[in-house]
Parts: C-alpha cells; structure tokens; sequence
C-alpha cells in the first residue's frame, strides 16, 4: 500500500520524513514519547494527552486494533499521533475495527514510518517540545513558521476543554459503602471503576464545580482527577482542594489531582524535562519500602522544599498551613515526587496511575488505602 | 536490605554438557552467577564436568572443579569445600535436580549447607505437576477470579499405564503426556490416537525419575506465551520481558519461532497475564531469582491457561536477557546473597535501578536451529519434545526485518525467503498439506502458500492457529516481493523500504536477476545510498542514555555508534549451535576478546546466538547482535572502520575468522576480497588446508603420509580408485565438513549404493574416495603457530576408539596413554612441516592416523578446533587467547616471555605424572524417535552426533575415564549383569576385558556365538537368544528392557551398511533404559578400567586451580 508522504517538525527545526497515518492534514501540539509497550488505546483516549502529539516508541501500532472496552473516555485526545510500523491488519478476539480507520474517523492526523527512536532521542536530550505534523505540506520551513506560532504547553489552562460538562453518577458495584465526589480535569473511565469495585459510588463533576456542588452529592470523599495542562494554571482546582482541605474530607488525587493538592498545601509545580510517560516506571513506597511498576504519564510535578534536579527528596515531615505532610512515594529513575501524604490532613495522592490502564496493577492497592481512609473518617 | 555478610563461600553448579534443552545459555548465565558473587567478595566453588564453558575458567571462580555434576561427586566437592550456602537455580535442570537429590539425602543438612536463591519446597511445587495446579488454582483465588479452576487444563498424574488409559477415557484424545522431573519437555507428546498414547505415556513413565506422567486437555493450537519474572526477597517482582510464539500450542517452545516482546496482546490481556504470573510466583514461593512461566491463551475468548513455570534460570532467561539487555542472572545471583532489585543498578543506564520492567523499541524474533540430517531415522515433526540443537535470534525495528535477519542467520541452505527454489511440483494443495505437520522451516512454507494465493485465514487454519498478525506480515513480504519483481528498476525508494521490510542483498539477488546477483544488488545499494544504521539496546527505549554499546542494524536514519580512535578488533563469532559447531567455538572466540582487551584494543563481537556468553554485552567492549553473513559483517566492519577512522583512529585494524569455526572462516575469502583486513592465517591458507589437490601437495612437498585417495564422479571411477587403493575405503562428499555424508565403505555393493544415495555429484562437486586405516590409533593435535613458523604443541590427544569415529564424537585422553616417544616426535615433525607448508599463523589443528608404526595425516584444519578448550583446560595454556595474539603479530617467542605461553616445552613435552584427562562426547540419541516411536542407532561412524562433551581429569586413565562416564551417562557400574554381544571380528579382543569384568564379580549374559568364544577361555556366562531368534525366556532386548543389565557391549556385525541394522535393537534398547553402552573393543577395554578405578574407590576431587599451578610449577 502507497501512503502519502508527510513530514514532522520540532520547533527547533529538526525534521522527520514519513508517510501520512490516520487522518490527512496538519496538526500541532507538544511532542511527548510515551514507552509502553501495550495499550495504545488507553493511550489515545486519555484526556491527559490533549495537546499533546504522542510518539510511540514501541515499533509496532495497531496489532490488536480497537475494541468497545478499552476506551478511557469517549474519545481519542492526541493531537497527533507518530508511529513506526501500522498494523495492516487488526488481530484479537475482541477487536471490533481497525486502529487506522479510528484515527481517520476522528480526525486524527498522524505520521508513519518515522525513525521513532532518533525523535524519542532528540525530546529526551532537548526536552518536550512543540511539533507539527503535516501531510499536506511539504515544506518543512512553511511548517517551522506555524509550529512556532502554536501555542506552548506551559503555561496551559485545559481542564474545562476535557471536563465533562454535565455531573454523571458511576455506582457502586455490590454493596453501596461510599460515596465519593470526582472532580473532573480529565478523567479515566477506569478510576470510577476501580472505586465503583470497593463499593464506592463516584459523582464525576465537572472542572468549575464548588465546594457547595461537591457536597450536595453527599460525598464522603473527594477525587482530583489525572488530565492535562499546567498546574499552575489550576486555580479553580486549587482553591477547591483548600476548602476540602480545610474542612478535613478525606482527599484522593491522581497525577494533574496530586499537582493539585501540592499547590493547594502551598507547593510549587515544575516541568519535567521530558516527562514520565510509560508502564515500567518504578516507584518505591516509603511506607513499606517495597518497589511497584506503575504507569505514569505526568510532564509536570510537585516541587517539596529541598528537592529537586534528581536530588533524594527529603523523607522528613513538611509543615504546611494544613499540617504535616510527607512525600510519600518516590520515582526510583529520577527521584521526582511521586506521591504526598498528610499527616495531620486526611488527604493523598500519587502522581502516578494506580488506575492503571494501560499499565501494571502493581498500585491497585491505593485504592484500598483510599477506601480505608474514608472508613476511618466515618468511624471517627 | 543490603547484601547478606553472613555468606563468605558460595557453591555453583554449572549445567554440564550440552545436550538438546540446555545448552550454553547456561554458562552464560553461570558465568554472570561467578563474576558477580566473586565482585561481591564471596568465595565461589563451581563444579561443572563441561570443559568447553567459560565458567570453568579458572579465573572465574576460587576453586573451579571440573568433576561430574552427580550427587556423589558435588558431595565430595561440599565435603572438600565446606561452602556456607549453594546457588542451585542457574545451572539448569540438571543442577536443581543435583539440589534436590542432595538435600534429600541429608547432604546439605549434614554439612550445614544453606540452599539459596531457591528452596526445595518451592522447587517442588514448581516442577511437581500435581502440586502446580493447586497453586494456579489459588493465584487465581488471589486475584479474585471467578472460576481458578479453568486457569489450568483438565488433567490428572499417572502412574501407571492403566491410570493412563481410565484417564483418557474421561478427557478424550487428544491429550499431551508430560514426564515429571525431565528437562527440555524429554519424554513428553501430544497422542492423537491409541497405539500413540501407549508409546508416548510408556516411554514418559520410564524417562520420568519418579515414574510419573500428567495427562492433560489439550491446548493444541491456542497462543503461546511466556513470562520472564524476577522476585526479590522483599517481594519486590518485575517482568522482565514477554515472549510470544509464532508456532501456537503443540510445539516445544525451545523449538518454536518465538518473538519479543507479545505482539497480538492488548494491554488488558498482558496485564491478566502478568497479574497471574506474579500470583503464582508468589504461591509457589520463589524467594528470590528468575522465573518462567508459560501460557496458553485461547484465540477464540483469551481464556488463559498457565502451562508451567520454572523456578530458575532457564533458555528462555538468556533470550529475555539478551532480548532486553536486562541480564537476569547477573541479577539473579544479586538477589539471592540478599540484595533487592531497587539497590541494583541498571547495568545499561547506570543511573536508574534494576526494578523496572524494561520496554523495548525493537522486535526480537528467536528461530531455532534442528540437525536432523544427522539422524536419518529421526521423526522431523516438531512437538511438545524438544529437538533443537541450536537457536539464532535477532533483532529489527519491526517483524519482518527481524525475522529476514533470524532466518538468515540460520546458516541453512535457504538464507531466508526466495534463496532456494520452490520443492518440485509445489501447488497450493499440497503446500497447505505441507503445514498441517510443524516442521523444520514452517515459515517457508507459509510463505509459499500465501505466494501461491492462499488466504491468511486458511494458513492460519492449516498451520493449527499461527496468528493472521504474523501471517499477515509474511504476507507484505509476498506482495512486496511482486513489487520488486515487477519494478521497472529497483530504485532507492523501493531498494529501502526492501532493506527496512529486511531483506538480504542475497533475496534481492534472487528476484533480480539481472544485478549479477549479492554483489550486484549491494554495488547498487552502496550507489544510492542505501546503508543500514546502528541502534542501541538500551532497556528503555531510549528514555535515558545507554552506557553499553549493544547494537544491532536497522534502515533507519539515525545511527548510534559511537566515534572511537582506538585500534579496533573484530571477532566474528560461530552463530547458532549445531552439531558439529558449538560451545567450544564460542570458548576461542571470548578468549580471543578476553586477550586483546587486556592489550588495549577495542574489541568488537558479532555473533548471533542467544545463548552464548560472546553476545553478553560484557563480553566485549561493543557488541553487534547480527547474522554472521557476509552483508551482514561487511556492514559492521564498514560502520566501525568508518566511524574509527572518522574518529581520527585507524579503524578495524583486523577481524579474527580463524575461533567461531566454520561459519567465519566460510566468510573470510569474500571479506578479504571487499577489502575487509582478515588477521591470522590467511583466506588462502584456509583454502589450501581444505582442498585436497593443493593440501596433498604441500605433504608430498614435505614427505608426509596420508591415505592413498582419489576423487569420483561416478560409481566407475569410485570402484577403480577403491581397487587401486584397497578397502576399505572412507568415501565421503566433498562439498561438506563435519563429516556429512561420510561412510567407512568395505565391498563394491556398498559402494555403488552410496555413489546411488549421493545424488548430487558432480564435476565439481566429486566424492572423496580415501583410503581407511583399519585398526588404526587417531591422533588430534591443536597446535599454535607463529609468523616466524615457530610451532607450539598445544596439545596431543589420543583417541580412545579406533580411527573411524569422527574425532568430535571419540573420547581422547590427554596425555596420550600409549604412545611411544617417537611417535610423539613423529608428530612434532608432521605438524611443523604442515604448519609452515600451509602457512598457518595462529590455530592448527591436524588429525593423524597411527597404524602399526606408520603416521598418516588425516586431515589439517587451520582454525580454532573444537578441542581448544579441552586442551586448554587439561594443559593450563590458553591456546585462544595465544592465537588472537598472534593473529595480531605477536610471536610465541613473546607469548611466553609475557608468560602466557610457559617459558619452556609445550604440550608435547608434559611430564610423566601430569594428570590424565579423558574428554567423552555427549550424544542426543535419547531425543529422538522414528516416526513409528522405535527408538533410533545409537551406533558412531564418521559422522559427528554428539551435541556436547565433558572431561574428566585425574591421576590415571581409569580414574579420569570412569569419571569422563560418570559426567556424560552416568556412573559405570561396580556390580550387576554385563550383556555381551560382539562381532566376530572383535571376539578376540574382547576376551580379556570381558574375563577381568568377570574377575570383578559381574555376571555376564551373552549371545550364542559370543558366549561360545567367553566359555572356551573359562568365562562363565549365561547364554541368551537375540530377539530374532525363536526359543525360550527372555531374549537380549526384553532383558535389558526390564531393567536387569548394569552394562552393554555391543559391536556390530558385519561391515558397511549393514552393521547399522545389527544390534540396533539391543542398542537402542540400553539408550532407552538408559544404561552405559559400549560399542568398540578399545571402549570396551577403557570401560574396564575405569570400573576398576570405582571399585577401587580412589577417585578424587582436586580443583583446577591446582592442578593448573603443579602442571605450571612442573615446568
């Protein structure tokens, strides 16, 4: 099969020459490699990659095609998409259509065929950075104009163009325990999921919501959800997890939601270099001391006093207005925060995937913790 | 949780000797145990009876014994040593089972031995069938499944054949048998029927150790995979890397083309499997170390079903290690003296720990490579025993690039798709037929058949469920193989996007014929432009930098060498194993980079065999996982001679053919030719050595015997050579090495049914009619030779059967036991007249014959022999590194000045009480059954068999033979019955060892005319029928079926082809029961000493070490 030539540029100009992949036309968003290995699907639809121009580096997309399950969200959020080897066809008992013709049903442009590991190579020595890929252009100079002219990352506010815009309810599975209040800055359909397993009843509310809002749901707890952009752009968010903070509800984040809570406890937030985005990533709890593999997809994090640029993060407790809090997880490649934890606020999170998909279940138990938080509340 | 310090002496088992399941991967993997627990200041005492591992290098471990790997022997090494604890989990099946059968016979405990990295419960509920199904059962419980019980197949163990058949009943056929306790699948088959049920279950029950077998539902044709976990004693687990199978369920995974990572799984699917791996790594309890557990998966719905797993170390380990860059018994050993994964570094990155889970940017795909060929008798259909001898893998940015490169560095015939003709009267029918049975080369014909028009739906039903994925791969090949085909020209677009699908220069050759083939089609290639780029395995994809240069070729834009001036040397390896090429050629070629890193030259490996220790990224300073071709290799030597000299560097400044065997030295004319500076001797010496005109030439020039020969195109001109010559004649094709094809031919009806049999004879492919030396003493020399043309005897060995034997399947003793002084220098002279006459510079090796008192030259082979390490390890020379030093210019002179080389005398001159090693070949005769399930002839010829070797060494012939026996078969007996059965014309000679057997108080069981000839000369003996032969009781096979005979000698009757069928049945019959056979009076008269040497009881143990310093000391 013949495919249309297109061409992908860096912002700092280096050019990568392939074939058109999904939807034909041009696009722009910030260039990000992600190294897992399985789960493209998940990928594609997780709302944390909005803006974001998703290299694979595994060679091979497409094997297992797409299927009615797998799905984050409903939608696919790239902004565009770089693989190496398409599958030309889809292989698996539950696939019901092919990856490509999803992409092109989406509006998805993508690129094939491009040396992926001499891109991945290039984000990780300079950093993310923002690309176009086109397959209507073929001047890569015309295309450099434009990928300059896009919009940058930092300093982006995306939480209301991923939240959901009415409040829907996921119950519980089995015997109703808790209920919980979501804030939604760009959930994962499988967070409730899990939760909806330990008998919680999530309330997925959108991104503006108050405090008033969270609480008319009856919330014995409350979830800041993963989703894309620049914490620091997250003030709506950030004041609300004061007032959940204030009023000592046991508080639950994940990835941009952990980011969350370190600006509401008065943290600062950076950007990583390059991010953290696969399924092999390994964090240790300091809890236990035990080692987990777990899928991550940040490209900022929580700055604690005394930490940073690899240092070992320190493992005493923080003061903040809300009391004592500590890094309760930690990355084991670079030392970055993985996780907070009050000691005098019922409050935690991690700044990775327990939810997983796509990725191990090695944190799975974070949601237990979550469940025993909110029971021990109850109880007091 | 930091290192352990109570441990200050560590014992490891190594594998022992090559056979079919477990090959070098375990001195690989070994080897890694040593290096690390010794880096850790831990004492290492190893024992492992195979000479040709780099493991029993003596500077591996502190006291390295080189003594059968059996509980008798370890004991007296434990005894001897007194270690703290005993590393059992990466010497294979062979040394866990060693394990266990020491602790329970209170061994471990009696000498306060701690058994780490694995415990014996955990051992056992891994490996005991019965017990593995109840801890899948209750993973799955863990994890909360609904229904656990569907995790395994329905099955139950037997123990009888009557068990067997009642169980049947209920399953229905078919049903795969699996023996309990065996390695490598041994014993196990898929019954599709009655009669097959009862022969693969009666032989599973008797190859079982504990006459055990599970029956189980089959799961023929559902997906394979497998899982490469680590544990650490924190419970801290990591997947090291997924494996899937091409060939679905039905073929031993060891024989399957396997790919990594999994292909056709989506991340929910993976993550069930991982989720259940780790689940019933946990109940099974495997403290610390690697583990592999397999699974079926069912394509229709994805039920799972666990298969097994294996508590240690295995194959599939160093695939997943060299796959990833993830080494798993460097870390498995970490772990086991108390390490956790989080405070081991990432050997690649550095930066980052060990517990991640590498993900990977590449496809690997692993082929295997068969020898069937050299069992003419043998049943090819693949299934659930495996038959392997060897395994290639490679690496590509996608599927099919790995696979073209897999496929070609098979070094078959076919060098990948389209290199060979299609079979005669190839039609879709029967090319679908083809694939109902899996076969050697499946893939061919997958490929043939989508050519032919099949659909990927019908080959995936034919092929019994190989994926549409990896079909629908092949299939891009077929549809861009017409495009090649039907360009006007092959322009650089489709030229690259060919060399990105991977496709030789040799497959573009054969659709192009007008490029005046490889050379035409690479000419073109390097005219456009079209060059592969280097990338790097880095565990990461390329997240964070990679320190090792690990390598392999990919058409890509971006390369990753990395410039570098310093001299470089490139070691061409040996490639996948097969008969004839193995382990040892691995041995010569990690000595060679072992001697010239020590004398500062960048070293740079290329190799393509999984399981060696030359493709462990430490091995050299770069490594390039790549097929040994000639494009292949020409690339390398063009990306690192470039790249050097770039660098301001010389570049290569030489690549070493003369260590990895036949494969590089097959490469080293057309290198040289391309400019490539081959070091050592040169291409054209090679050739000399090898072509019978010009070698009998250089021995006539100096005065030097060899069998009168002659070459033949024709039954006629075979008949008249052999009648001026005299039979028996060895006649033999001279288009082959190894011995293929080779026959000691006695009479003309004999010969014109070879000439008949040998059907591709031509002008230029004539048969080699030599004169055979009947009765003759074979002679193996390995020397070294110089620029100057000083020559160093690195060793003289003398081979235990007569002449005829091919010398790879003889045992030798070194020193040599009976010959005289003169003969000695006799063979100085020889091979100092052939050394410089071919001019050799670096390895010789030259096979004599000695008849009467007449020395005759067999053959002379100017490269690493497969003795190396053997004499080496006997001699305390390291004659590889010697030879990669002198391939590079340095003298003997030098070599021994520098000290590696002893100052004075060589391996010709070894003093009289130098201790006696016996080095016994390993057969794999056991493997393999003809199709109607009779086992095969177990009978040596000239043509080489043997898949490993071991070595024993001690004061004398019998000590080191009996233990040589003990190493290979297992011990020789001390009492019991000997069946007796010889040829007419080996009577004579076997009347003093059968009469001292006698003496020693064995009973002797003998057929008529044999028995005849034992009682004239006082032997009592009971007389007993051959099978043939009506009358009462039981007759000779019966009897050694039912387990009554410690020993069988057996030589045949008659001569030529029709030995083969004599005594087959009694032979074949001891190989099954699984009892030493001896086939030659001279065997016969070693066994008989060494039997002496066990009553005795005076066999000791004594390390390397030792025994190295007082033969150095000696000097």
């Amino acid at each position: 099969m013949k495919r249309r030539p297109a061409i992908l540029v860096l912002e700092d100009g280096r050019t990568f020459h392939g074939e058109a992949y999904g939807s034909v036309g041009e696009t722009f968003g910030e260039a990000v490699f992600n190294t897992g290995m399985t789960g493209y699907q998940e990928t594609l639809t997780d709302p944390s990659y909005h803006r974001q121009v998703v290299v694979q580096t595994a060679p091979h997309i497409g094997n297992t095609g797409v299927n009615g399950e797998d799905d984050e969200s409903d939608r696919i959020w790239v902004a565009g998409y770089v693989v190496r080897d398409p599958a030309r066809i889809s292989s698996n008992w539950r696939a019901d259509g092919g990856l490509e013709d999803r992409l092109a049903a989406e509006g998805v442009v993508g690129i094939s065929g491009v040396d992926t590991r001499a891109l991945t190579r290039h984000l990780r020595e300079r950093g993310a950075m923002r690309v176009g890929i086109s397959s209507v252009e073929d001047d890569p100079a015309a295309l450099l104009e434009r990928v300059r002219r896009s919009p940058q990352m930092v300093g982006a506010n995306l939480s209301d163009e991923v939240t959901t815009a009415k409040p829907y309810v996921v119950e519980a599975e089995g015997e109703h325990r808790f209920t919980v209040a979501a804030v939604d800055l760009g959930i994962k359909r499988n967070v409730p999921r899990r939760l909806a397993a330990r008998g919680v009843t999530t309330h997925v509310l959108p991104a503006g919501s108050t405090i008033e809002d969270l609480l008319a749901t009856g919330a014995d707890a409350v979830f800041f959800s993963p989703g894309p952009g620049d914490p620091a752009t997250a003030d709506g968010p950030v004041a609300l997890a004061r007032e959940v903070l204030a009023r000592r509800i046991p508080l639950f984040g994940i990835c941009f939601g952990s980011q969350i809570l370190g600006r509401a406890l008065g943290f600062g937030t950076y950007k990583l270099g390059y991010g953290h985005r696969g399924i092999n990533q390994p964090v240790l709890d300091r809890a236990t001391g035990k080692v987990e593999v777990t899928s991550h997809n940040h490209g900022f994090a929580v700055q604690v006093p005394g930490a940073g640029d690899g240092a070992v993060v320190p493992d005493q407790v923080i003061q903040t207005e809300f009391g004592g809090v500590q890094v309760s997880h930690v990355c084991l490649n670079d030392n970055v925060v993985e996780g907070l934890r009050g000691v005098d606020v019922p409050a935690f999170t991690v700044q990775y995937h327990p939810e997983a998909a796509a990725g191990p279940h090695d944190a799975d138990y974070l949601f237990d913790r979550f469940a025993e938080l909110i029971e021990g509340r109850k109880n007091a | 949780m930091p290192k352990r310090t109570d441990l200050k002496h560590v014992m490891v088992i190594g594998s022992g000797p090559i056979v079919i399941g477990q090959a070098c991967e375990f001195d690989y993997s070994g080897t890694q145990a040593c290096r690390v627990l010794r880096s850790e200041g831990i004492r290492v005492s190893l024992v492992n009876s195979n000479p040709a591992t780099i493991m029993t290098d003596p500077e591996f471990a502190d006291a390295t014994y080189v003594e059968p790997i059996t509980p008798e022997f370890v004991e007296l090494v434990i005894a001897k040593e007194r270690p703290d604890a005993l590393l059992p989990t990466l010497g294979g099946q062979t040394a866990l089972n060693t394990a266990v059968a020491l602790h329970e016979a209170g061994v471990l405990e009696k000498y306060g031995v701690e058994l780490i990295g694995a415990n014996i419960e955990a051992i056992n509920r891994g490996e005991d069938r019965q017990l593995f199904k109840e801890i899948v059962a209750k993973a799955g419980v863990r994890l909360g499944l609904e229904d656990p019980s569907a995790l395994v197949p329905r099955s139950r163990v037997c123990h009888s054949m009557d068990e067997v058949r009642e169980t049947v009943a209920e399953l229905g056929l078919p049903v795969v048998i699996r023996p309990s306790f065996t390695m490598g699948g041994l014993g196990s088959g898929m019954a599709h029927t009655d009669e097959d049920l009862e022969r693969i279950a009666g032989s599973g029950l008797a190859a079982s150790p504990v006459h055990e077998v599970l029956i189980e539902e089959s799961v023929l044709g559902w997906k394979e995979y497998e899982l490469e976990l680590m544990r650490d004693r924190h419970d801290n687990v990591v997947v090291v890397c997924s494996i899937e199978n091409v060939d679905p369920m039905g073929v031993h995974t060891g024989d399957s083309v396997t790919v990594a990572p999994s292909m056709t799984l989506t991340d929910r699917e993976y993550q069930r499997l991982r989720d259940l791996g780790i689940a019933v790594l946990r109940e099974v309890g495997v403290d610390t170390g690697g583990c592999n557990i397999q699974f079926a998966v069912n394509p229709a719905d994805g039920r799972i079903v666990v298969i097994e797993m294996n508590p240690r170390v295995s194959r599939s380990s160093a695939l997943a290690s060299k796959a990833t860059g993830f080494p798993i018994a460097k870390i498995a050993a970490k772990l086991a003296i108390g390490y956790t994964l989080d405070e081991i570094p990432n050997d690649i990155t550095l930066k980052t720990p060990a517990a991640f889970e590498p993900t990977l940017d590449y496809v690997v795909v692993k082929i295997p490579r068969f020898a069937f060929e050299k069992f003419p008798g043998a049943d090819p259909e693949l299934t659930t025993t495996m038959k392997s001898v060897g395994e290639a893998m490679s690496l590509g940015r996608n599927f099919t690039e790995a696979l073209n490169k897999a496929m070609r560095s098979m070094e078959t015939k076919a060098s990948g798709f389209w290199t060979t003709p299609d079979p005669d009267g190839a039609t879709l029918e029967n090319t679908l037929a083809a694939l109902r049975t899996p076969h050697d080369g499946r893939l061919y014909t997958v490929e043939r058949a989508l050519r032919l028009g099949a659909s990927i739906a019908e080959v995936s039903e034919a092929s019994g469920g190989m994926d549409p994925w990896f079909l629908d791969q092949i299939a891009s090949l077929v549809e861009l193989r017409a495009e090649i085909v039907a360009a006007p020209v092959l322009d650089a677009g489709l030229l690259r996007r060919a060399k990105r699908a991977g496709l030789s220069d040799r497959q573009l050759a054969a659709l192009r014929p007008e490029l005046a083939a490889e050379d035409g089609v690479r000419t073109l290639r390097h005219r456009l432009g079209v060059r592969p780029v280097y990338k790097t395995v880095d565990t990461c994809a390329a997240e964070f930098e990679a320190t090792t240069p690990y390598h392999y070729s990919t058409y890509d834009s971006e390369t990753e060498v990395a410039p570098s001036a310093r001299p470089k040397v490139l070691i061409l390896g040996s490639g996948p194993n097969r008969i004839g090429q193995g382990i040892e050629f691995d041995y010569s070629c990690v000595h060679a980079v072992q001697a010239l890193r020590a004398v500062d030259y960048e070293t740079v490996m290329v190799n393509c065999n999984p399981e060696t220790v030359s493709t462990d990224y430490d091995t050299a300073d770069r490594l390039y996982f790549e097929p040994l071709t000639f494009e292949d290799v020409l690339e390398v030597w063009h990306a690192e001679d470039s790249s050097g000299k770039a660098a301001g560097g010389p570049g290569v400044i030489g690549v070493i053919v003369q260590l990895g065997g036949q494969t590089p030295l097959g490469l080293a004319q057309r290198l040289k030719n391309a400019g490539v500076p081959i070091v050592g001797t040169s291409p054209e010496s090679i050739h000399l050595a090898g072509e019978p005109d010009a070698f009998g030439a250089v021995l006539s020039r100096s005065g030097l015997r060899a069998p009168a020969h002659g070459m033949a195109t024709s039954y006629d001109e075979a008949k008249t050579i052999a009648d001026e010559i005299g039979y028996p004649v060895l006649v033999r094709p001279s288009y082959v090495l190894g011995g293929r094809g080779m026959e000691i031919v006695y009479d003309d009806a004999t010969l014109r049914d070879y000439i008949g049999r040998a059907t591709a004879i031509s002008p230029d492919r004539p048969v080699l009619v030599d004169r055979f030396l009947d009765d003759a003493i074979e002679i193996d020399v390995d020397a070294l030779v110089d620029a100057d043309g000083d020559v160093y005897l690195g060793g003289v060995m003398e081979h235990i059967e007569e002449a005829g034997i091919h010398s790879g399947d003889s045992s030798c003793a070194l020193p040599p036991i009976t010959l005289a002084g003169s003969h000695l220098a006799q063979v100085r002279r020889y091979t100092e007249e052939i050394a410089r006459g071919v001019g050799v510079r670096g390895l010789l090796n030259v096979q004599y014959a000695l008849q009467g008192d007449m020395l005759y030259v067999l053959e002379a082979n100017p490269r690493a022999s497969r003795t190396v390490p053997f004499v080496s390890k006997a001699t305390a020379v390291p004659l590889a590194k010697a030879a990669a030093r002198i391939a590079l210019g340095a003298t003997i002179a030098q070599l021994r000045a520098e000290g590696m080389l002893p100052p004075t005398g060589d391996g010709g001159t070894m003093p009289a009480d130098a201790p006696i090693a016996v080095k016994e070949a390993v057969l794999p005769f056991k493997r393999f059954r003809t199709p109607s399930g009779k086992g095969i002839d177990v009978l040596l010829g000239p043509e080489m068999k043997s898949t490993g070797e071991v070595m024993g060494i001690d004061t004398g012939f019998g000590q080191a033979f009996a233990k040589s026996q003990a190493a290979a078969y297992g011990s020789l007996p001390t009492a019991g019955k000997i069946f007796v059965s010889v040829a007419n014309r080996d009577k004579r000679g076997m009347i003093f060892p059968i009469k001292r057997l006698a003496d020693l108080g064995f009973e002797i069981v003998a057929t008529t005319g044999t028995a005849e000839v034992l009682r004239r000369h006082g032997i009592a003996c009971e007389q007993i029928r051959k099978h043939y032969e009506s009358g009462e009781g039981a007759d000779a096979v019966s009897l050694i079926l039912g387990g009554d005979v410690a020993l069988v000698v057996n030589t045949p009757q008659g001569s030529g082809a029709s030995a083969r069928s004599d005594g087959y049945e009694i032979r074949s019959a001891a190989v099954s029961v699984d009892i030493p056979c001896v086939t030659t009076v001279p065997g016969a008269a070693a066994a008989v000493m060494g039997i002496e040497a066990r009553i005795r009881g005076d066999l000791k143990v004594r390390p390397l070490q030792d025994l190295h310093a007082a033969l150095r000391a000696g000097e």
